[in-house]
């Protein structure tokens, strides 16, 4: 595939990161830095903005794909809104880690790397988030979660999926 | 600058956060703000305390007290008991700041667990000090080590060999000594045959903790970050590099941010820059955000990631003291090793060699975890045992339960049962009875484990971490991953155990980095002390 023969829309989006790859010009190196903001501008990483990281870094595509695939924090399938990220390190392992793993599997209705239907929830996981004292733990978007439980942990799921259909129903409320 | 009759400390880690530390910090300015107390009483926010399981944790200085368990409903008693009347509250769990000055010789019985007692060298400013706020810094002690070195005039040579006199070892986890590394990275030739100098050379502080089980570096990073900038900038001084990165790990976004925030504050204090301190020597630093991969913990994988590529180990030698970065003449340290830098600075190699034991002074961080009473983060002197640091500082197994075995050193580790329990805590000790240090992780399981489950969670943590870049650590990894899963599942075959030390020893003689060369150690430790649970009988069946 040609990298020029991808065509690349031009939005708000792919501006935001050409200005960000403009001003990483002569630093050596730039291509993690400048796939770390693409994937906060789009969520994710799919081919199309891999093209065009390759086109504006002059570098092959298959490095970046190399670099893409490489790395367990860059993504090139969109995921849900809210990303549940498991810990499966040695000392959450110990204490029943896995366990919660598949009772979450078995909530969303999704194996671990899966996004649910509705595009709520992604269940991931991690090997270590160095918050072993809180063992087992997830991280539910940016915040830890510790102690946990199957229960607890499914609970606190269905407690944020809730919040966000109550906050719905009241703006709809509000609309009307 | 108003002055304060007394400091409040609210020591933010993941625990405190979860426990609701912030509501409590909340609702104690308001409490201070409303009784008019605001410009007598100063809330200040603090790195760990290392402490986890206990909740919120307040410090009330100068009284050196703590209080655990703080809730928002405790915060008007302790206003009015203590902060006003001066007495203690009875009814809240408190205990009294340790005295860091006779920690040495102080044998007190471990009431409060990981608070007992502790010489801090590398985590001295963690928890008294607000590591967002530089002036605090500098008051504590911060940077006195640098303005020394270049106060004084002291030459590179100098340093180094200070360095090399104390005996620090890497404290990443191979014990390499930090002043023969910083040696050989100031001698380096460059390409063109002459010294390498200023630009041409680097220094990289390995902030990527990816052990399973090891959170010191993070505790450090976030608790005092100007510790390590000054410890870099001397780094950077002896080696003669004129740039340096700190590599962390993209999941630590606070410490990235405390790190950031702090290094913008040194640049403002002529810290760092051009001209340091108005002498010749001029030096930045920079963050590199890590993407997620363990084997980038490994130096010349980290390296390859840090030119943004694929980190892949590369092959040695050449090491990176003389092609590194971009092929120049590079040195990398642990996080945990420059912290010491500082203090060996300014105490003296003297002063270090007397603490610990003679081949491994100093101290060292552990983290303690698993089925303790109370896990956490714990600084003490090398050499320390194994029983000392599990039953005095971690209080023993939870619940009351049997101790079984010990993981020391994350997943590239080794399982120590109980009859070397007193081995004592240091390279030299450790590598005679065949276990290493590692990061200073110790994972603590009760007689309720099984040793096979926790090799099976080991295994698919190397299979999937695995760069595949050299062929028996790519498919080794996968067959143990196999072999010890249908163990698990009580499916063995007769032979397994010994087929799967077998692909390990390939392994460890065959691939490039610690990565391949790791797995053994569990695998090996496992079936030497845990021997009965890997039987596999005739029928393909393994014994209770």
């Amino acid at each position: 595939m040609e990298a020029q023969a991808v065509h690349i829309p031009d939005n708000e989006q792919y501006r935001e990161l050409k200005k960000f790859i403009e001003a990483s010009r002569g630093v050596p190196g730039p291509l993690i830095q400048v796939l770390h903001r693409a994937q906060k501008i789009f969520g994710y990483l799919p081919l199309e903005v891999q093209h065009f990281v390759a086109r504006e870094l002059n570098v092959p595509l298959a490095k970046v794909f190399g670099v893409v695939t490489f790395y367990n924090f860059f993504r090139m399938d969109p995921v849900g809104d809210h990303i549940v990220n498991l810990c499966l390190g040695t000392a959450c392992h110990v204490k029943g880690g896995s366990e919660i793993g598949k009772a979450l599997e078995k909530e969303l209705g999704i194996k671990v790397g899966g996004t649910t239907a509705d595009r709520f929830y992604t269940l991931s996981t991690a090997r270590c988030f160095g918050a072993c004292g809180l063992a087992p733990v997830l991280m539910l978007d940016e915040e830890v979660h510790g102690r946990l439980n199957p229960q607890k942990a499914v609970q606190i799921l269905r407690e944020l999926r809730a919040q966000v259909q109550a906050a719905a129903v009241e703006t709809n409320k509000e609309e009307k | 600058m108003s002055i304060y009759r007394t400091h409040i400390l609210l020591p933010i880690d993941e625990g405190t956060v979860l426990a609701g530390v912030f509501e409590v910090k909340r609702r104690l300015e308001n409490e201070l703000k409303t009784r008019k107390l605001d410009k007598e009483i100063k809330v200040l926010e603090s790195g760990t305390v290392g402490l986890v399981g206990k909740g919120v944790i307040l410090t009330v200085y100068p009284d050196r007290m703590y209080y655990f368990q703080v809730k928002e409903n405790d915060v008007a008693r302790i206003i009015d008991e203590h902060l006003l009347k001066g007495r203690v509250v009875a009814g809240l769990a408190h205990a009294p700041v340790a005295d860091m000055a006779t920690a040495a010789t102080a044998e007190k019985s471990a009431k409060v667990g990981l608070t007992r007692e502790q010489r801090r060298v590398v985590l001295d400013k963690t928890w008294t000090v607000d590591p967002q706020n530089i002036n605090e810094v500098l008051a504590a002690g911060g940077y006195r080590a640098l303005e020394k070195i270049l106060g004084d005039s002291l030459s590179p040579e100098q340093v180094i060999e200070e360095v090399k006199k104390s005996g620090l070892r890497g404290r990443g986890g191979a014990g390499f000594p930090t002043g023969m590394k910083w040696e050989f990275t100031r001698k380096a030739q460059s390409s063109a045959g002459r010294t390498a100098t200023g630009t041409e050379k680097y220094i990289i502080c390995n902030a990527d903790e990816g052990e399973p089980g090891t959170f010191k570096d993070r505790l450090i990073l976030e608790g005092d970050p100007h510790k390590l900038i000054e410890a870099m900038t001397i780094a950077a001084y002896a080696i003669g590099a004129g740039r340096g990165y700190v590599y962390i790990r993209g999941e630590y976004e606070l410490s990235i941010e405390r790190m950031q925030a702090a290094i913008d504050q040194a640049r403002e204090f002529n810290l760092l820059g051009a001209n340091i301190l108005e002498t010749d020597f001029s030096f930045d630093l920079q963050i590199k955000k890590g993407a997620g991969a363990y084997v980038c913990g490994e130096e010349t994988a980290l390296i390859e990631s840090l030119e943004g590529k694929r980190g892949n180990p590369r092959v040695k030698p050449p090491y990176p003291v003389s092609h590194g970065l971009w092929q120049k003449p590079t040195a990398v340290n642990n996080v945990e090793t420059l912290a010491n830098i500082p203090a060996i600075i300014s105490n003296g190699a003297g002063w270090f060699r007397n603490i610990g034991t003679d081949k491994c002074p100093g101290t060292k961080v552990f983290t303690i975890l698993g089925h303790v009473e109370y896990p956490g983060l714990i600084e003490t002197d090398m050499g320390t045992s194994l029983r000392e640091i599990i039953f005095s500082f971690g209080g023993g197994i939870k619940g009351g339960k049997k101790f079984k075995a010990a993981l020391l050193g994350g997943a590239a580790g080794v399982f120590l049962p109980e009859p070397l329990l007193d081995v004592k805590m240091d390279f030299e000790s450790l590598k005679e009875n065949k276990a290493v240090l590692g990061s200073g992780a110790v994972l603590v399981m009760n007689e309720d484990t099984s040793i096979v489950d926790m090799l099976f969670s080991i295994a698919k943590f190397f299979a999937h971490e695995s760069c595949g870049q050299c062929s028996p650590c790519r498919i080794g990894t996968q067959q143990i991953l196999q072999i010890i899963y249908r163990i698990r599942q009580g499916k063995g075959l007769p032979g397994d155990p010994e087929t799967m030390l077998n692909l390990a020893e390939t392994m460890f003689k065959s691939s490039l980095c610690p990565l391949g060369q790791s797995l053994i150690m569990p695998i090996k430790s496992a079936l030497e002390h845990f021997p009965e649970e890997f039987k596999v009988n005739n029928n393909n069946e393994v014994n209770p």
